[in-house]
């Protein structure tokens, strides 16, 4: 830090008249290889380290380099429950950016544009503030080069602290934090550009803004996207062994998984294909210990014949399935929730499975052990549904106390009397293998296996036996739906309307229900987190309203709905049951599901 | 070793047996199973130490004849699933078996990168030259001309040599055997279980429902010759490997090929050593405080 505040220095920002602001939305376009996702996560752990809460949105082009992409980020001093609609502030770096994205600023947004790359449109130039700066030429002069790919992103962040009256200091310290252990010039260069960019006096030609103070949050806050998340909770809960083939977005999870592993003891294989790294975590499974694979889309189809084993032979495991558009290839770098269907009824035969979906990036930490714990505690393949707008975005939430909630699940070789894998009396008709290694006393051995078995595992045709075995692997799943936690209204309990909605969506829906409220609508939503089984008591939750719609990014399918609600309509026979579904490959903006809840409440 | 363990006697046939095989009378692989058993007894393995896994097919019904721990798993799917066991137990040894079908044709792919990866692990492929289970179709490894219900006419395509295959792969023990000759399949299971990777025997099983004869010409009880790889033969001479696979049936039994290259279990356990070092003993909760005090 001495050594880099050497070369350039801060220069005092004089303490003009800074409008206070509770939000900003702030959306950086560019192209894939300009950084701007560092320039976001900056912002974003800036926020977290202030204790304001943030949201990140980003896409990226499915190319390996170059090609448009934007990064969105909303920090607030209170409730940040979506990245949001529209902008308050639009960087541009090229034509192609403004041109784009000019329109989804909020009426009378700032556009901060590279006078290097832009041509302000005058007909715009009405419509919103435009602000030109030579990003390029003061990046190359600051730190030299030919900003083309590098320090740009930086000296973007130095003018969007000093617009926003920023704690400098603390982005410093990010900076040198994120450039530690790389070659010091690096870090040097880096706050060379940060301190150019801060240094343009931005605010002799604009208003600046300031945040007003953000109510107290209680404990360390932490930052990090919902991969990451999710990664930290399969090694809290104990996971040490998992297999998978890389695919956008899940490959993150499994290169963490590799890196991490090996500290605590364990080892994460990169397999040949989707059908053996489905099989190698089974056989982690079988082996003594919960075992993770996951994929995307193309992969979990895949991956389904050796799931309907995992149910048969009633084995743990976990399968994170981060969707992304399909089908087939699809859109891989864009988001959809249309993987429900498979996830739940995915393969062959009567093969019930669980499927569990995180609401939010802190959730992804603990649905993760959540999932790990109903797969050992049922003996059952537990699918963790999440997706691609969830794995990328970054948000703030509380540090988890560590201490209490990593958990040791290494497996029990103490020698049984006898045993039987499949035992039909087993008071709650839940199974319990013995790992391998494992003595039992009478001399009779278990065998694991996808045929109809007996209880001791060998192989039957038995129309009784056969029978019996469908209902135990049923019934273990209509125990633990009994068990599940019955989700609890956003909103007044009763009403006009309820917004049903799952996975990443549950923010921007009670956005949506605020926004209705404030407006005299009389609108409510339900988050459902357990899929697969659902909870029991929905229906009594339903009956306090005239409509029910259930929000999801998949399309409304043949008969008008989509995944989630079709398995509600057929529960629960219920009419009022209907779909508010959209599937560009992008997230739910908060106006667009106000909108269609103002179209089907008026067409029924 | 506690002293109950050496209490305990070597397991016999009469503990090790559990379901009657499903097996035709006279199939090759009662005289596998048989020699299972034999080589657990000698060695004196304890039931609990034993791991089977198979995938699909006859020779894949196994697990169920062994009384001790196993699983029968997918079609094709075997090696992973074992490589699963075998990279999180480094206490077991884990066996294999299968057939053709199962490692070349819908499990070819995890044959070459199991072979490659030299996970520890014994995978006896019972090799009968045809479908079984199914009744009579071709297999990867049927010769041309061998009249299938899928070949009425005769097969028309290139067989796979598994040998060839394995050692092309990186396989480091390849061994091939016949059932006729108990005693040498015995010699090669020993052989197997000895080598510190993935070893791999192909073992001529007869199919006398849908295959009878197949491999007279390798037993001198039907006139045929049954020919030990040459005692000069270099096994870790790749080239010398490949003529030998080469050969026309009945070809050579014995140990074709081994080499040694550490296992991915090794490499795997070097590098969680090391890393684990790095943590100078941490509970696994502070290791990952770390990771989240870089998220504050």
């Amino acid at each position: 830090m001495s050594e880099a505040s050497s070369s350039t220095s801060l220069t005092p920002r004089e303490t003009g008249p800074a409008s206070k602001v509770r939000e900003a939305v702030i959306r950086i376009a560019g192209n894939s290889q300009d950084g701007i996702q560092a320039i976001g996560g900056f912002l974003a752990r800036l926020a977290g380290r202030s204790e304001q809460e943030v949201m990140t949105f980003m896409t990226i082009p499915s190319t390996i380099s170059g090609g448009p992409s934007i990064f969105q980020v909303r920090i607030g001093s209170g409730e940040v429950l979506s990245a949001g609609d529209d902008a308050d502030v639009l960087l541009a770096f090229y034509q192609h950016s403004y041109d784009s994205h000019i329109g989804f600023l909020k009426k009378g947004g700032i556009v901060l544009y590279d006078t290097g790359h832009v041509v302000a449109n005058p007909d715009r130039e009405t419509e919103y503030r435009h602000v030109g700066v030579p990003i390029s030429g003061l990046t190359i002069e600051s730190i030299g080069g030919t900003a083309k790919d590098k320090g740009k992103n930086i000296f973007s962040l130095g003018l969007i602290a000093r617009m926003y009256d920023l704690d400098a200091p603390k982005l410093e310290r990010l900076i040198l934090e994120r450039f530690a252990g790389k070659d010091t010039s690096i870090a040097t260069t880096a706050l060379t550009a940060f301190h150019a960019g801060y240094g343009f006096q931005i605010d002799n030609i604009l208003q600046t803004f300031q945040f007003v103070e953000s109510e107290k949050k209680d404990g360390q806050q932490v930052v990090t996207n919902g991969n990451e998340a999710l990664t930290f909770g399969l090694i809290a809960a104990g996971v040490r062994f998992g297999a998978g083939y890389p695919i956008t977005p899940w490959s993150d999870i499994m290169e963490s998984l590799r890196r991490e592993l090996p500290k605590y003891g364990g080892t994460f294989v990169q397999c040949e294909d989707e059908l053996a790294a489905v099989s190698m975590a089974i056989g982690g499974s079988y082996a003594g210990r919960v075992s993770v694979t996951g994929s995307s889309g193309p992969g979990i189809s895949l991956k389904t014949e050796a799931i309907g084993w995992a149910v048969m032979a009633e084995m743990p495991l976990v399968v994170v399935d981060v969707q992304r558009g399909g089908p087939s290839t699809g859109m891989p770098t864009n988001v959809e929730q249309s993987d429900l269907n498979i996830a739940c009824f995915g393969g062959h035969g009567d093969s019930p499975r669980v499927v569990i979906a995180p609401a939010n990036v802190e959730d992804c930490f603990y649905t993760a052990i959540e999932a790990v714990n109903i797969a050992r505690k049922y003996s059952v393949p537990v699918i963790l549904l999440t997706d691609q707008a969830i794995a990328s975005r970054i948000e703030a939430f509380k540090m988890p106390d560590l201490e209490k909630v990593v958990q040791d699940i290494s497996p029990d070789f103490t020698p049984r009397i006898d045993h039987k894998p499949y035992d039909l009396s087993a008071a709650d008709g839940v199974t319990r293998h013995l790992a391998p290694g494992t003595r039992v006393e009478s001399g009779k051995y278990p065998v694991v296996t996808g045929l109809e078995h007996d209880e001791l595992g060998h192989p039957t045709g038995s129309p009784v036996l056969h029978t019996k075995m469908i209902a135990k692997r049923r019934k273990k799943l209509q125990t633990l739906a009994a068990e599940l936690p019955v989700p609890k209204v956003f909103g007044a309990p009763e009403g006009n309307v309820l917004l049903v909605g799952w996975g990443s969506s549950q923010g921007p829906l009670r956005e949506a229900v605020e926004q209705a409220r404030a407006a005299g609508d009389s609108v409510s939503s339900l988050h459902i987190r357990h899929l697969n089984p659902l909870p029991n008591g929905l229906e009594k939750i339903f009956d306090g309203f005239n409509h029910v719609f259930v929000v999801e990014l998949n399309d409304e399918g043949l008969y008008g709905y989509g995944q989630l609600a079709g398995l509600l309509r057929a529960r629960y026979a219920d009419a009022r049951i209907g779909g508010i579904n959209k599937a560009d490959g992008l997230t739910w903006k908060v106006r667009e599901i106000l909108q269609q809840v103002k179209d089907k409440t008026a067409a029924r | 070793m506690s002293t109950a363990t050496l209490e305990r006697k070597p397991l016999t046939k009469k503990e090790l047996a559990a379901d009657h095989p499903t097996w035709c009378p006279g199939c090759g692989d009662f005289s596998v199973l048989a020699l299972y058993f034999k080589l657990i007894e000698k060695r004196g393995i304890w039931h609990e130490k034993i791991t089977t896994v198979a995938g699909i097919g006859c020779s894949s019904r196994f697990p169920y004849f062994v009384q001790a721990h196993g699983a029968h798993f997918i079609h094709g799917r075997a090696l992973p699933f074992a490589s699963g066991i075998s990279l999180s137990r480094p206490d077991l040894h884990v066996c294999v078996f299968g057939g053709d079908g199962d490692a070349f044709s819908i499990g070819g792919n995890h044959f070459s990168h199991t072979a490659r990866k030299n996970i520890k692990m014994t995978y006896v492929v019972m090799d009968n030259w045809v479908y079984g289970l199914t009744k009579k179709q071709t297999s990867p490894t049927s010769p041309i001309g061998f009249k299938s219900k899928t070949d009425a006419w005769g097969a028309l395509d290139q067989p796979i040599n598994p040998i060839k295959q394995a050692i092309a792969a990186g396989a480091t023990f390849v061994a091939r055997t016949t059932h006729t000759n108990p005693n040498h399949v015995l010699q090669m299971m020993e052989a197997a279980m000895d080598h510190d990777g993935f070893s791999f025997i192909q073992c001529l099983s007869e199919c006398v429902e849908f295959y009878e004869g197949a491999f007279d010409a390798s037993n001198p009880r039907k006139g045929g010759s049954f020919n030990l790889v040459p005692p000069d033969h270099d096994v870790t001479d790749e080239g010398a490997a490949y003529k030998i696979a080469g050969e026309p049936f009945p070809g050579k039994f014995g140990i074709i090929y081994k080499s040694t290259r550490p296992t991915k279990n090794a490499n795997e356990a070097k590098i969680n050593s090391d890393a684990q070092a790095k943590m100078k003993g941490l509970k696994d909760w502070q290791i990952l405080q770390k990771n989240f005090d870089r998220l504050k």
